[in-house]
């Protein structure tokens, strides 16, 4: 790529806009999409829980949103499933692998190793649309007659094959399996331009070694997501043929509704392995980048080095390996073989070790830090607080002898919530808040931020705290009530606290919401670094933001990222282009 | 009305919010021009509220054992549960101790550490000793976790069956049935394509070892004596759950699973449990508020397998009783053959 790159061209509002193939506004389609699917899946969140807190009161709320799926405001069991289902689909997919990894990666890539734009900006375009089309039919398909998809966000056959099983498996599920087709190719799309990206478009003297903890975090994020995302899509496949054309890869011995079915020889038990060869990486696709973006801000608002980079990114690459062999820890109640069931108990609890390096080193970057309470970093430090208490968990369901008793429950709920699901959106808040100014030249209220970061982490554990004793109650997780159960009906309360939670937690992201676009239009124009950041994004112009980033020649690098209160330095931050002083080492 | 409320509500709080904003700028305004964005005294408040919020939640962990101890299943009645009980009190015991150092630290460093004007922070970039430290402590004790947990693994789902009763729980949406082996100790052949009538199993009536299986409503199981329960499917996938013995298998069609398992208390020894009764008074007086009768304890089997719109009420009764009045239920239900006969 030529230094001097410049763009002659007029940029119309289409192609600046639109159908823009410059890295950082590709970041702020994916973020807004995301953040317009993430209040529909939240909305969902507070009509279910509204279901398992008062279930039978009519409200007539319900009615308005749901229609003829809540006859007097009392919601019917089918669309309850319909709710969680999309609820899980839109939260795992939308916002937190294509709303997080579409944003930050987008963003962050070019302007941190120093690139012009990503490797292909046209793929990167594509990719976009393809997760905008995406996000498209998932929506439609939530106004067909038949209802949207409900056999959960992990679509198990024969319950999602067969239209006869319930009423979410008719068009709602074609549509599912359309908009996730679909979706699967915007994330290989944008995660084969992340690899070529990182891997050939770094500036001079950024090596490998030099990158920082995100850079890392995204590379084996994009390398999961190549590797695991085309199983998913040919599970898919298989699901549409047996569902339209007749064949049974997963289908066998099926009588349902009175009628007979033909296919014979298929397993259901194939489809659970194919979905959870990329479910389980999955979980790290969503989790990987929050840990890199809390690895960058944790360190720069502790005005410390990050602790043990090396071992940093040894943890990274070995959850990144381990995430590839531990899917059948999902399925251990399958029936498959007990032997099978003892290789994922001990590969799955293997992921312990390199969690617990990074969780030591997150808290000795802390200790005798000075650390700058900032928005972005009060959700860092909630993301390693979720990532302990979610991650413990996991030391008993990924144990099959003890995953018996809890498997399917909503102890697997209350886990999965707060070792994905919070400390990934902690993750992405943290993104969001540390480069609003990178991205709109502006500076979000950090009053507002505050008040947004203390509601949503006491209502997040106030909603999943409670959870895991629902669960060792045992209570199934998709249960529409627990009222048909009296051994439930001690359940009553405690499950009326978690949606009075669920309900604060909601409201409060209307202080995001409102701080993120107020401050878009009328919020105080940033500095040029104003987190006093070593990275390189910091060195391109805050308020002449051009496509190709630097003006003038791309800088060189010369250190680490983590040169914070470096002693015999001017500041206590030194960017990554200032040259090594005569005598001084590296790091 | 409640939509025109809703959206009156939403804008206040909007207009309020940015009032909220526009007072906050002007009140910074006034104080004259910072160049620091975060203040010592943004530090010094969410400081104190990561000690106070954080240490608040960490000690409320401690203390919701109390609040809602009495919630938690109680322990398992099966021989194989007791194994893993034991196995689950010990991994609690080491995520209950990790969890409070690590979130200790965590809120106790964040108040400790959080940034004054003036104030430098260590310049520190690795320490190996830790390091190694903190990944060899984690791979020893995780080590015995795992031989701990295998162990109690193979245990529970490869045991010596060759003395156990035979049952079969039969799933559909949105009910179970169970057939019982029978004298022979052995289930006649089934087929889904044999299904029809009144043989709702598609038991094979051409299959002398069908004649004396009996096809029940009920689940019905003798104390202290191991049965074999085979779980089949005829539509979707199910799970039986029974959370009293630490059971749970899935039901798959076109594929046959098992799981064996010993219960050790009667459904009336259950019943007579202090620590029971107490937790059926605590549930009979959550019914009495909504108006529905009192209830005595019983086993159940649930579904756990998303399964459909009933699958929040896919139960069936479980009642483990004396061999003596196991025997006599078991005598009165009719064989496959005299019911196939019958009609």
């Amino acid at each position: 790529m030529s230094d001097n790159h410049e763009h002659h061209h007029e940029e119309t509002f289409i192609s600046k806009y639109v159908f823009s193939t410059d890295h950082k506004m590709i970041a702020k389609q994916f973020l807004i999409t995301a953040m317009v699917m993430g209040v529909i899946a939240i909305l969902m969140s507070v009509f279910f829980r509204m279901q398992l807190a008062w279930p039978a009161e009519g409200y007539p709320i319900l009615e308005t949103f749901l229609g003829k799926w809540a006859p007097d405001g009392v919601m019917d069991p089918n669309i309850y499933l319909a709710l969680v289902t999309i609820h899980g689909t839109i939260m795992v997919f939308f916002v937190l692998t294509g709303g997080l990894s579409g944003t930050f990666f987008n963003l962050l890539i070019p302007l941190q190793i120093g690139a012009r734009d990503m490797a292909s900006g046209f793929l990167n375009m594509l990719s976009y649309w393809f997760f905008f089309v995406s996000s498209v039919v998932m929506v439609i398909s939530l106004f067909v007659t038949s209802g949207p998809a409900a056999a959960g966000w992990t679509i198990y056959p024969p319950l999602s094959a067969l239209p006869q099983a319930m009423p979410g498996s008719g068009l709602g599920m074609t549509l599912w399996l359309v908009s996730m087709s679909l979706f699967i190719v915007s994330a290989l799309l944008g995660g084969l331009n992340y690899i070529v990206t990182i891997l050939n478009l770094r500036t001079k003297g950024m090596s490998m070694t030099r990158l920082p903890l995100t850079m890392w975090a995204f590379l084996v994020t994009a390398i999961l997501g190549v590797l695991s995302f085309p199983v998913l899509l040919s599970a898919a496949l298989l699901l549409i043929f047996d569902r339209g054309f007749g064949t049974a890869f997963y289908l066998s011995d099926i009588m349902i509704q009175g009628e007979m079915l033909t296919q014979t020889g298929g397993s259901p038990v194939l489809f659970q392995h194919l979905f959870w060869f990329l479910g389980h990486p999955e979980v790290y696709i969503v989790l990987l980048p929050a840990l890199g973006i809390t690895s960058e801000v944790v360190s720069t608002s502790s005005r410390k080095p990050i602790f043990g980079y090396r071992a940093m990114v040894g943890s990274i690459l070995a959850i990144g390996f381990l995430s590839f062999i531990v899917w059948g820890h999902h399925m251990f109640m399958t029936g498959m073989n007990p032997f099978l069931g003892s290789v994922f108990t001990f590969t799955t609890l293997l992921i312990a070790i390199p969690s617990a390096v990074k969780v030591f080193n997150y808290l000795t970057t802390l200790w005798k830090g000075n650390i700058q309470f900032t928005p972005a970093m009060l959700f860092s430090i909630g993301l390693v607080s979720t990532f302990i208490s979610g991650g413990l968990t996991g030391l008993i369901l990924g144990d099959s002898a003890l995953d018996i008793n809890v498997h399917d429950t909503y102890f697997v709920v209350a886990h999965f919530h707060i070792v994905m699901g919070l400390s990934a959106i902690f993750g992405m808040f943290a993104g969001v808040y540390h480069w609003f100014p990178k991205m709109y030249g502006k500076m979000m209220n950090k009053n507002l931020g505050y008040v947004h970061f203390w509601l949503t982490f006491i209502s997040a554990y106030g909603v999943f705290y409670p959870m895991h004793f629902v669960g060792l109650a045992g209570v199934p997780r998709r249960y529409y009530s627990n009222t048909a159960f009296p051994m439930f009906d001690g359940l009553v309360e405690i499950n009326e606290l978690i949606t009075v939670f669920a309900i604060l937690g909601a409201v409060a992201q209307v202080f995001f919401f409102f701080n993120f676009f107020y401050s878009i239009y009328r919020g105080k124009d940033a500095p040029q670094n104003p987190w006093r950041s070593n990275t390189l994004e910091w060195t391109t112009p805050t308020h002449d933001r051009i496509h190709g980033n630097w003006p003038g020649e791309i800088p060189s690098v010369h250190r680490w990222a983590y040169d914070y209160s470096k002693p015999g330095a001017d500041e206590d931050f030194v960017s990554q282009i200032v040259p090594l002083k005569e005598g001084e080492e590296e790091h | 009305m409640t939509t025109f409320l809703s959206f009156l509500i939403i804008t206040l709080t909007v207009i309020g919010l940015v009032q909220v904003v526009r007072i906050i700028e002007l009140a910074t305004k006034l104080k004259g021009p910072q160049d620091k964005i975060i203040t010592d005294q943004d530090n010094r408040y969410n400081a104190l509220a990561m000690l106070i919020v954080g240490l608040g939640f960490t000690a409320f962990v401690a203390y919701s054992f109390k609040l809602w101890g009495h919630l938690i299943l109680p322990d398992p009645v099966s021989v194989h549960g007791e194994g893993i009980k034991l196995l689950w009190d010990t991994t609690m015991a080491l995520i209950l101790v990790t969890f409070f150092i690590t979130q200790t630290l965590l809120f106790v460093f964040a108040y400790k550490y959080r940034g004054r004007e003036g104030n430098t922070a260590l310049f520190q970039t690795h320490n190996n000793k830790l390091e190694l430290l903190w990944t060899s402590v984690p791979a020893f004790v995780l080590t015995g976790l795992i031989l701990f947990g295998l162990s109690t693994w193979n245990k529970t789902m490869v045991p010596d069956t060759t003395n156990a009763k035979i049952v079969e729980v039969y799933a559909q949406q949105f009910n179970w049935t169970a057939r019982y082996a029978g004298d022979d100790n052995q289930l006649g052949r089934a087929h889904y394509t044999l299904i029809g009538g009144v043989n709702t199993l598609g038991v094979d009536i051409n299959d002398s070892t069908s004649f004396d299986d009996k096809v029940v409503r009920e689940i019905h199981l003798p104390v202290d004596q191991q049965v074999l329960m085979k779980f089949r499917s005829q539509d979707v996938i199910h799970s039986a759950y029974l959370p009293h013995f630490n059971v749970q298998m899935n039901c798959v069609p076109g594929m046959n699973t098992q799981f064996a398992f010993t219960p050790t208390k009667t459904t009336n020894e259950m019943r007579e449990d202090p620590e029971m009764i107490e937790r059926m008074k605590f549930i009979n007086e959550a019914r009495a508020k909504r108006g529905e009768s009192p209830v005595e304890f019983d086993y159940v089997l649930l579904c756990n397998k998303i399964c459909g719109s009933a699958h929040y009420n896919m139960q069936i009764k479980v009642i483990v009783e004396t061999q003596e009045e196991y025997d006599t239920w078991l005598k009165e239900q009719e064989t496959f053959k005299t019911l196939v006969s019958a009609n």
